[in-house]
This record gives structure tokens, C-alpha cells and sequence, in this order.
């Protein structure tokens, strides 16, 4: 209530007046308030707290206009990474079923998929991980609120609870870490009344059934990609590339590899309408943009993947001037995540230009607490990020693509080594390895530095971190080559590369 | 020839014939790399560097230059080798090595002989790591993991009929499938590359010359100006009554033609443990009867910790015991089998019955049978393993070896590999870069999985002292785990830094999911010599196993909760 009480001597004047009086009037209520209780939120506010600083954490989850919500933890733990993760382990054991009859073990048939057992058990694991969330955060003595906050003045949050009920809160310092929400096409008819977005395919309690994924982002293909893996009837509807901004070629084998699996591919679609049918089931139509026909076909479920967006607008950063992006909404944000205000922060998907990845976000988090409370001046090095695309065939890359590079260096300037390998375990369960790949792009001269390294296959995450690492030591190819591989594994043949693209040679690994 | 001139002060200066002009042009032109000095001439004995004049003058006078020429053998028969290279046994680095050679227009002959086991068992070309090693091991380890598979999906929302029997000789059939295609494969990459095979025994019976037997006996000499052993190991025996006539080795397992029933490994070894592991997985009955301490030369704290899980999950272990005598009850596929074993800490007698005993109690060197006392390569007398220098020649200059044989060096497939490809371009293609044993990665394939870089905490106290190595450690829960909720902070992961030089990584460690995979990028880090503060640097790949790495914190100093909770 000590809030509240202060509210009136905020309103006095501009927000210079603001800090005199928050001077003369003596603290703020918190030394660090978090607006956005996601992974970079959180991690941030925690790591303040252990420098023993009084900070709380506001949260709050607009439900999605499907009515979907969850608890606190943000897009990674809730819609995101975790309940996506899981979800493709579930596709990846529905192969293992298949492969398990090659090694050995009689499974008589039908084997039959239940999405409620499946995403009754994801939905408790996140509940588990909301709650781990609550316990985490009391037990490091971060306040939190389940409020939604909006600026009011430079210092105050203005919070709204969900019975309406208002709140104020001051801080010294303030870091916004709101992330993004999925983008409805607004301009399609039917798009917002019947179209479902990732928010809300986790927790769906009953199967999508025949399910339309539009959009090429990474999103679009691993959601698309898990439910061919459980044995839905799945389509994905492109305009123009798929995973837009990774290595091209790579992206390519990955969608091939999703034709081959199962999912069908609507290339240079644009959806223009979705109606109700009858029936329930949900008619789409689109535009061929190749034949420069219209198409029409019905789906039980149409989920629009095509994008997320910053959830800024209800912060009112204009009144105390955050300055964003006008094309992309985002914050604009120094080295050191300062916005254009100079006691506020931002961290995470919200900001403009930075990956928006999980473990980025919880890494700026924690290095700007450091800087704000501990002494530090250690920055963020957004440089060779790895990642990974969970899609049936798993791409895991880090540093620049084949595109990149050659646009920094002249296509002479790099030496591209590639292969094409077959996990062992392919093998017995007789399944193909057509789409099983990897390229290094280093520098052709000299050391041959490193600059990408790019892998489809299996555990592609797992076999990436380490890799990762390596470049950020400055690795170079000799380095790589003098690396023993461990075998049998697919991570060995990273070790092995040495086929140049330039060469024209069959990059194809045969024996051991 | 011109360019290397004799030494008008040594009369006799023999340069080898096989010193090409291309191959003198090239070392004239690495000139610089090869000789600090400027002085000419240059001398070359056997494409060996030996210096200017006055090195030149130095070695004959201590006789080096005579010893290496006659060393050699070349005086004898300087110009009528059948072959530039023999290669005694077709493994891993036997068969890298060959076609390395050939790729430099070299004659070479690969001779490859697979004596069978006490039992029978016999397979292809290869050697122990396709036919008997590394694939049908981890092809098995992949059938246990799919049975845990089949119990997670069900988990994960896949319903099927209630029980799922496993079926041993679909699954070898389907192994042993594999393997034919790698052995045809192997064959037809020697022929491609022009390298001569033969299926023959080959040993040494007088310098530069093997005796290549057939399986009918039939005998044939062949010549050559080098050679490589490359014989590889095979499975230790007890030497107690029973042991070959009724116990099975990892020789047999993987190509038994009947499934092994209730089962007792014998041995601590990473084979005993990893074979105990698959058989488990797949629902047998598994004992594993230990001598002493697990996983000897690996990190024990992790060895330990490898065998509470395989305890767990449903593993007997007898420990300080020791098989005296193994019995047949009854013949059959499988029959029984008594074991009577001995404590190794008292006078204790136990009695076990079983259907398949399997020894995995070590191996030993295939070095006393190939005629190494007839051209003189030394080998040590206890382990039967080959002293080389650091180039992998052994005490005869014109005979090298590697991969398992070799004395106090790794036993792996991939080091085999490299050191036999190494060794060929230093030969032949005029290389100098010699075989790294230091920071090999492996792993072992326990039913929770092993990765390695580095040393081992004890080997890294021992080296640098407690006081000067830091230990970060932490359990890990892989996020595929939590549904069907099993297993939780059993995976671990553990890295050894040196204080004293920036903490620097010296030792890996991982226990889990796809260890090797998540260990291989971490090696080659290691290679570039990471830090901890550069491990602190790089982002996680969410939500994978290995990104535990870049999240670290707690030492072992500390005694801090390494459980672990959340995101």
C-alpha cells in the first residue's frame, strides 16, 4: 500500500522532477522491479536478489484469444521450448516403436497415438516447473505479483491484477522482459475467430486432428514436424523460404526431410480466408501464387505460425520514452541493455537485434543484475549464439551460414567442408540418411578460422554445445582435424570433415 | 637425384631408391621446415633428415649413420621388395594406414587372419572394432535404449499390447547383416585402391620378409621395404578349469546364435560393463562378478557412480570375487552352467548357476605369434604390448606399429585410425605431424552413457596437486526424463580446471543421454585450450543435456547441492 500512498508526489511533475523527489522523499520501494517473469526475467531478478537487493518480478499472462493461459515462467517453460521439446521426444519415440521392431523387440500392431495421455503429462511437467518457478523466486526473497504492469511514471509501475484492481509500484531501477506473443494475420477473415497459434496447441486437450501450420519460421516446422511424428495428417503453408535468416541449404534438407516423413507442403501458398464449415471442420483458402490459382481444402485445426511480436504496447513506454523500433516494435537497447532511459532495462525477446533464444535471454539477465548490483562490467557477447531446430531431423548450428559468410568474405575468401553420414543406428533400423549433413565454413586463408559450423541429424543440440564452445575459443580447422573422433558416434565425423565444396568431390562418408 | 649430393668425407652414403625426384623435389622445398641450418649439402639416409656436413660427420662417427642403414636391411636386398609396405592385420589402423599408403601410388599388401575363438566364432575383414567391438556394441546398446524407449512412449501418449518380448536373433541377424556390409565394403575399398589383400597369417621369418598362411595352410613369402603390425588384441581367458571350454568371450556374444539367457560377465572392464549393460536392457537376467574396482583408469568417482545406476536398474553385482572353476550342467542353447568363484578378501566359496558365462576380464596383445623375436622387434615380456617412439616406429626402423598393441597408449578405433594415416603421410607424403595421444575423448556405452576428455580427478590430483585443481560438478535431469519421470540427478557432469593455469579445462566428464555426442565439440574446445571463464561464456543450447556445461557453478570444495531444480 506504501505504493499507493506515494502515487499523488509522482504525478507532481516530469520525470526529472520525478527522481528529485523520489531523492528527497528517500528510496524506492525496490532497488530492481522486473516487469515479465520469462527466463530472462527471471534469471535477472534472482541474480540481483543474491547480491542482496530488494527486487520483485510482475507477471502476467494475457490470455491468448482462444482463451489459452498459463502460469509463471514465461514462452520457454509455458509455450515454448519445454512443452515443444517434449512433444517432439514424443514424435521421436513413435520412430523408435518403428525402429525397436529392426533391433529385436516384437511390438504387435496397431501402436496408436493418445494426445490427451501426452499432453496431460507435458502440461504437468510445466505446472511442476510454474510451481519450481513460485519456490525459486520466494526462496531467493524476489517479491512476486501476478499483476500487469504499465509505466505511469520513469519509477512506478502502475499494476492491474486480474479483477481489475490497481496497484502501484516504485524501483530504482526497472528492466522490462516481456517478450513476444504469436502474430495473428489479421487481414485473413476467419484468421483470429479459428485460427489456434503455438499459446495455444500445448495445451489443447484433445487432438488437433488434420492440422494446417502456416508460416516457414522454426516455429511452423517443429510444431508441423511433431505432429506428422504422432501421426496426424499435417500440412504446412509457405509464401516464400522456409526457416528465413539459418544457412539456406541446410534449411532446405530439413523440409525435405519433413516431405519424405510425411508432412505435406503447400510452397508459395497464401492463405486469404478460413470459414466455419458445417461440420465443425475448418475450411481454408489460399492462393497459389506458382499457378495463380485459388485452392481450397478443410482442417480440423488451422494454427498460424507466421511470426511473434513484442508484447510493448500496453507498457506505455511512450510516457516515460523507451524508445522502440517503429517496424518491429522492439526496444532499442546499448551493449549493456540500456533502453533510451537510462535506469531502464530490457532483456530478452523484446529487445531489438538480439537472438531470441531462451539461454541469451537468462545470460543478459544475469550479466546486467551483475552490472547493476555486483560490480561488474562484463557485457554480453551476442557473438556465435548456437542453436537448434527441433524439427524431425534436429539442425543445430552456430556462427554464420554459407550466405553470411560469403557476403562477409567473398565466396574465394572461404573454404566450405562438407559431408553427407549415416548414424550408425540408421543402419539396422533400416530408416534413410539422405538429409543426415554437415558443413564447416571457415576462412581459406591462413589458420582457416571457423566461422559456422552446421549439422542435420540426430541429438544435433547435443552434438552443437560443445562445438560452440570451441569456436569461442577461436578453433580452426587443423585444430578440428587433430581432434580424436569418438566412435561410433555422429558427432566424430565433424572430426572428419574434409571434403571441400570446391572440390566437386562425392562428400558422401562411406565405412567407418 | 643431383640435388642431394654424397658427402665426399663418408665413402659409402646410401640414398634409398625409392627417393623419387618429385618426392626430393618436395623435401628440397620444405628445406626450411626440415633444416634450421642453411649449410649444404643437405643429407638424407632413408628420406631421414640427418643435417649438413658436419652432422653428417657426426653421425658416422658415432655410427648412426652405418646402424641405420644396415638397420634397414638394405644392404642386403636394396632393389627387389614386393611390396613398399606390408600391413600385418586389416583393423581399424591397419586398413586406414593401407589405403593412405595407396593414395600416394605405394605397393602395399594387407594380410588379415582371424583365428577363431575356443568356441568357433570367426568373422571378416575388419578387425575387432566392426566385427567384435565398437558397432555391434553400441548397434546392442541401441536395442537396450529402444526398450527403455518402448516404456517411456507409453508415457508419452503411445499405447500398444501390454508385454513386448524381445527377440535375440532377430536382433543379431540384423547386426550381423550390418557387419557382412561393412566387411564387403572394406574388401571392395582395398581393390578400388589397389592395395593387395590376402586372408592370411602373416609373421615375420627372417628381416623384411612374412609368412602369409591361408586357412588351408598354404604358405606363401612376401617381401617389403616396411611394415606395420596392426594385429590388434583379443579376449583374455581365465586359465581356470572350464574357462575356454564352456565360458564365451566378447568374441562370441555378439554373433551367438541362441540368446544368452541368465548371464555372468566377469570383469570390470568398460566391455564387461558395457555388454552387461545391453543384456540387462534387454531383459535378461544379468550378474557381473568383480575382482576389484571398476572402470581401472577412468574416473572412479563417475565409475562408481556407472554402477549404482546399472544396480539400480536391475544389475547383480558380486564383488571381490573371483570365477575358480566353471562346470557344464547340462548342453544346450543355452545350456547351464556351474560357476564356482573364490573371495578375494577371504577363504568365502560361492556357487552360481547360469546360462552363459562371459569373460571380459581384459585383453592381450596378438604379439607373440607373428615372429617379432625373428627380425628382432622388442616387446615388453609381461604385457606382450610394443614399445614405439613418438612416430610409432618400434626399435627396427623399417617396422611400425599401431592401435592396440602399442605400449602405454590409448586402445581406441579412432586413434588406430589417425596414428596409421599420420604415420603414412609422414612416410610417403612428406608430413610431419605426428599422432596427438594427449585429450583423446571416448566414450563408454553403460546404460547411462560416458563421456571422457582429460583427466580423471584422482590423475589430475595426483599431476597437479589437490590445492591447484578446481572441481565444478552437477547433477542433471534430461528434460525426455521428466515425463516419464525416471532417473532424476542420476546424469552428472564434472570438469577438472588447473587454478594455476586460468582454470583451464583438463578434464571433461559427462554421465547420460548421448555422452559421446554431447563430449566430442568439448574435446575439440579442450584442444583449443578452453578455460572455465570461456565455458561461462557460451550460451546453452535450450534444452539439451550438454548445456549443463555452460552453467557450472558450484566446486566440489564447496560441498555445495548440486540437485538439480528448474530451467
Amino acid at each position: 500500500m506504501a505504493a499507493l500512498w506515494r502515487r499523488p508526489e509522482r504525478l507532481l511533475g516530469a520525470a526529472g522532477l520525478c527522481r528529485t523527489a523520489r531523492a528527497l522523499s528517500g528510496k524506492s520501494e525496490y532497488d530492481l522491479l522486473v516487469i515479465g517473469g520469462g527466463s530472462g526475467g527471471l534469471a535477472c531478478a534472482e541474480e540481483a536478489a543474491q547480491f542482496g537487493r530488494k527486487v520483485a518480478v510482475l507477471d502476467y499472462v494475457e490470455p491468448s484469444p482462444q482463451g489459452t493461459k498459463w502460469g509463471l515462467g514465461g514462452t520457454c517453460v509455458n509455450v515454448g521450448c519445454i512443452p515443444k521439446k517434449l512433444m517432439h521426444q514424443a514424435a521421436l519415440l513413435g520412430s523408435a516403436l518403428k525402429d525397436a521392431q529392426h533391433y529385436g523387440w516384437n511390438i504387435s500392431q496397431p501402436v496408436q497415438h493418445t494426445w490427451s495421455v501426452m499432453a496431460q503429462a507435458v502440461q504437468n511437467y510445466v505446472k511442476s516447473l510454474n510451481w519450481g518457478h513460485r519456490v525459486q523466486l520466494q526462496d531467493k526473497k524476489v517479491k512476486y505479483f501476478n499483476i500487469k504492469g504499465s509505466f505511469s511514471d520513469p519509477h512506478t509501475i502502475r499494476g492491474l491484477t486480474k479483477a481489475g484492481k490497481e496497484t502501484f509500484i516504485t524501483a530504482e531501477k526497472i528492466v522490462i522482459a516481456t517478450g513476444g506473443r504469436p502474430k495473428y494475420p489479421m487481414h485473413i477473415a476467419g484468421a483470429l475467430e479459428y485460427g489456434i497459434t503455438s499459446d495455444d496447441l500445448f495445451w489443447l486437450k484433445e487432438s488437433p486432428g488434420k492440422t494446417l501450420v502456416v508460416g516457414a519460421s522454426y516455429v511452423s516446422l517443429e510444431c508441423a514436424g511433431f505432429l506428422t511424428g504422432i501421426g496426424l495428417d499435417t500440412t504446412v503453408m509457405m509464401r516464400s523460404i522456409p526457416l528465413r535468416g539459418f544457412d539456406q541449404q541446410m534449411s532446405s534438407l530439413v523440409t525435405e526431410h519433413m516431405e519424405s516423413y510425411g508432412t505435406k507442403f503447400l510452397k508459395k501458398c497464401i492463405p486469404t480466408k478460413v470459414e466455419k464449415l458445417e461440420s465443425n471442420k475448418l475450411q481454408v483458402t489460399w492462393q497459389n501464387t506458382d499457378l495463380g490459382t485459388e485452392e481450397t481444402d478443410s482442417f480440423d485445426t488451422v494454427m498460424w505460425a507466421v511470426g511473434r511480436v513484442p508484447d510493448t504496447k500496453t507498457l506505455n513506454l511512450e510516457t516515460v520514452g523507451v524508445k522502440t523500433n517503429s517496424e518491429t516494435g522492439k526496444i532499442v537497447v546499448d551493449a549493456s541493455e540500456a533502453t533510451s532511459v537510462p535506469h531502464i532495462y530490457a532483456v530478452g525477446d523484446i529487445t531489438e537485434g538480439r537472438p531470441e533464444l531462451t539461454p541469451t535471454a537468462i545470460a543478459a539477465g544475469k550479466l546486467l543484475a551483475r552490472r547493476l548490483f555486483g560490480q561488474s562490467s562484463e557485457l554480453m557477447d551476442y557473438d556465435n549464439v548456437p542453436t537448434t531446430v527441433f524439427t524431425p531431423l534436429e539442425y543445430g548450428c552456430v556462427g554464420l551460414s554459407e550466405e553470411e559468410a560469403v557476403q562477409c568474405y567473398g565466396s574465394d575468401n572461404i573454404e566450405v567442408y562438407h559431408a553427407y553420414y549415416k548414424p550408425l543406428e540408421f543402419t539396422v533400423a533400416e530408416r534413410d540418411a539422405t538429409q543426415c549433413y554437415m558443413k564447416m565454413v571457415c576462412l581459406r586463408e591462413r589458420e582457416q578460422r571457423i566461422l559456422g559450423l552446421h549439422f542435420i541429424g540426430p541429438n544435433a543440440g547435443e552434438v552443437i554445445q560443445g562445438f560452440a564452445l570451441g569456436i569461442k575459443c577461436g578453433a580452426t580447422y587443423p585444430q578440428l582435424m587433430k581432434t580424436i573422433g569418438i566412435h561410433p558416434t555422429c558427432a566424430e565425423e565433424i572430426t572428419k570433415l574434409h571434403i571441400t565444396k570446391r572440390s566437386g568431390l562425392d562428400a558422401t562418408v562411406t565405412g567407418c | 637425384m643431383r640435388i642431394i649430393q654424397s658427402c665426399s668425407v663418408i665413402q659409402v652414403l646410401l640414398i634409398s631408391p625409392s627417393l623419387k625426384e618429385e618426392n626430393a623435389q618436395k623435401l628440397q622445398e620444405g628445406t626450411c621446415e626440415l633444416a634450421t641450418e642453411t649449410s649444404q649439402p643437405l643429407v638424407f639416409v632413408q628420406e631421414k633428415h640427418i643435417g649438413d656436413h658436419e652432422k653428417t660427420l657426426k653421425a658416422h662417427k658415432e655410427g648412426k649413420l652405418q646402424k641405420l642403414l644396415e638397420m634397414n636391411g638394405h644392404m642386403q636386398v636394396p632393389h627387389s621388395y614386393d611390396f613398399d609396405l606390408i600391413v600385418i592385420g586389416g583393423g581399424s589402423g591397419g586398413l586406414a594406414a593401407a589405403k593412405e599408403a595407396a593414395k600416394y601410388d605405394k605397393k602395399v599388401m594387407v594380410l588379415d587372419f582371424v583365428t577363431p575363438t575356443p568356441l568357433g566364432t570367426s568373422w571378416g575383414l575388419g578387425g575387432t572394432c566392426v566385427n567384435v567391438g565398437c558397432i555391434p556394441k553400441k548397434l546392442m546398446h541401441q536395442a537396450a535404449l529402444l526398450g527403455q524407449a518402448l516404456q517411456d512412449s507409453r508415457k508419452f501418449g503411445w499405447q500398444f499390447t501390454e508385454e513386448v518380448k524381445h527377440n535375440w536373433m532377430a536382433m543379431t541377424e540384423s547386426v550381423q547383416n550390418y557387419i557382412g556390409s561393412l566387411n564387403w565394403g572394406y574388401r571392395v575399398a582395398l581393390r578400388e585402391k589397389k592395395v593387395t589383400y590376402e586372408n592370411a597369417y602373416g609373421e615375420f621369418v627372417r628381416p623384411h620378409t612374412v609368412k602369409a598362411t591361408n586357412k588351408r595352410g598354404i604358405e606363401k613369402l612376401y617381401t617389403a621395404k616396411r611394415f606395420l603390425i596392426a594385429t590388434g588384441e583379443r579376449p583374455r581367458y581365465l586359465g581356470i578349469p572350464g574357462d575356454k571350454e564352456y565360458c564365451i568371450s566378447s568374441d562370441d556374444l555378439f554373433s551367438l546364435p541362441y540368446c544368452p539367457g541368465k548371464t555372468l560377465v566377469v570383469g570390470a572392464s568398460y566391455v564387461a560393463l558395457e555388454c552387461a549393460g545391453f543384456l540387462a536392457g534387454l531383459g535378461l537376467d544379468v550378474t557381473v562378478m568383480v575382482r576389484s574396482i571398476l572402470l581401472r583408469g577412468f574416473d572412479q568417482d563417475i565409475a562408481n557412480k556407472i554402477g549404482e545406476y546399472m544396480e539400480e536398474h536391475g544389475i547383480n553385482f558380486i564383488k571381490q570375487f573371483v570365477p575358480i572353476k566353471v562346470e557344464q550342467i547340462e548342453e544346450g542353447t543355452p545350456g547351464r552352467l556351474k560357476v564356482t568363484a573364490q573371495s578375494t578378501v577371504g577363504d568365502q566359496i560361492i556357487e552360481g548357476e547360469y546360462n552363459t558365462v562371459l569373460l571380459a576380464i581384459g585383453r592381450d596383445a596378438c604379439t607373440r605369434k607373428i615372429g617379432l623375436d625373428k627380425v628382432g622387434v622388442k616387446i615388453n615380456e609381461k604385457t606382450g604390448k610394443i614399445p614405439v617412439n613418438d612416430e610409432e616406429q618400434t626399435n627396427v626402423p623399417y617396422i611400425y606399429a599401431i592401435g592396440d598393441i602399442l605400449q602405454d597408449k590409448l586402445e581406441l578405433t579412432p586413434v588406430a585410425i589417425q596414428a596409421g594415416r599420420l604415420l603414412v603421410q609422414r612416410l610417403y607424403a612428406g608430413a610431419t605431424i605426428k599422432c596427438d595421444y594427449v585429450n583423446v575423448p571416448t566414450t563408454v556405452f553403460t546404460p547411462l552413457e560416458y563421456g571422457a576428455c582429460g583427466y580423471s580427478e584422482e590423475s589430475a590430483v595426483e599431476k597437479f596437486g589437490e590445492e591447484n585443481i578446481e572441481v565444478y560438478h552437477s547433477y542433471f535431469w534430461p528434460l525426455e526424463w521428466t515425463v516419464p519421470s525416471r532417473d532424476n540427478n542420476k546424469c552428472y557432469a564434472k570438469i577438472i580446471c588447473n587454478i594455476q593455469d586460468n582454470e583451464r579445462v583438463i578434464g571433461f566428464h559427462v554421465l547420460g543421454p548421448n555422452a559421446g555426442e554431447v563430449t566430442q565439440g568439448f574435446a575439440a574446445a579442450i584442444k583449443c585450450g578452453m578455460t572455465k571463464a570461456q565455458l561461462d561464456n557460451t550460451i546453452g543450447i535450450h534444452p539439451v543435456c550438454a548445456e549443463i556445461f555452460t552453467t557450472l557453478s558450484v566446486t566440489k570444495r564447496s560441498g555445495g547441492n548440486t540437485l538439480q531444480a528448474g530451467c
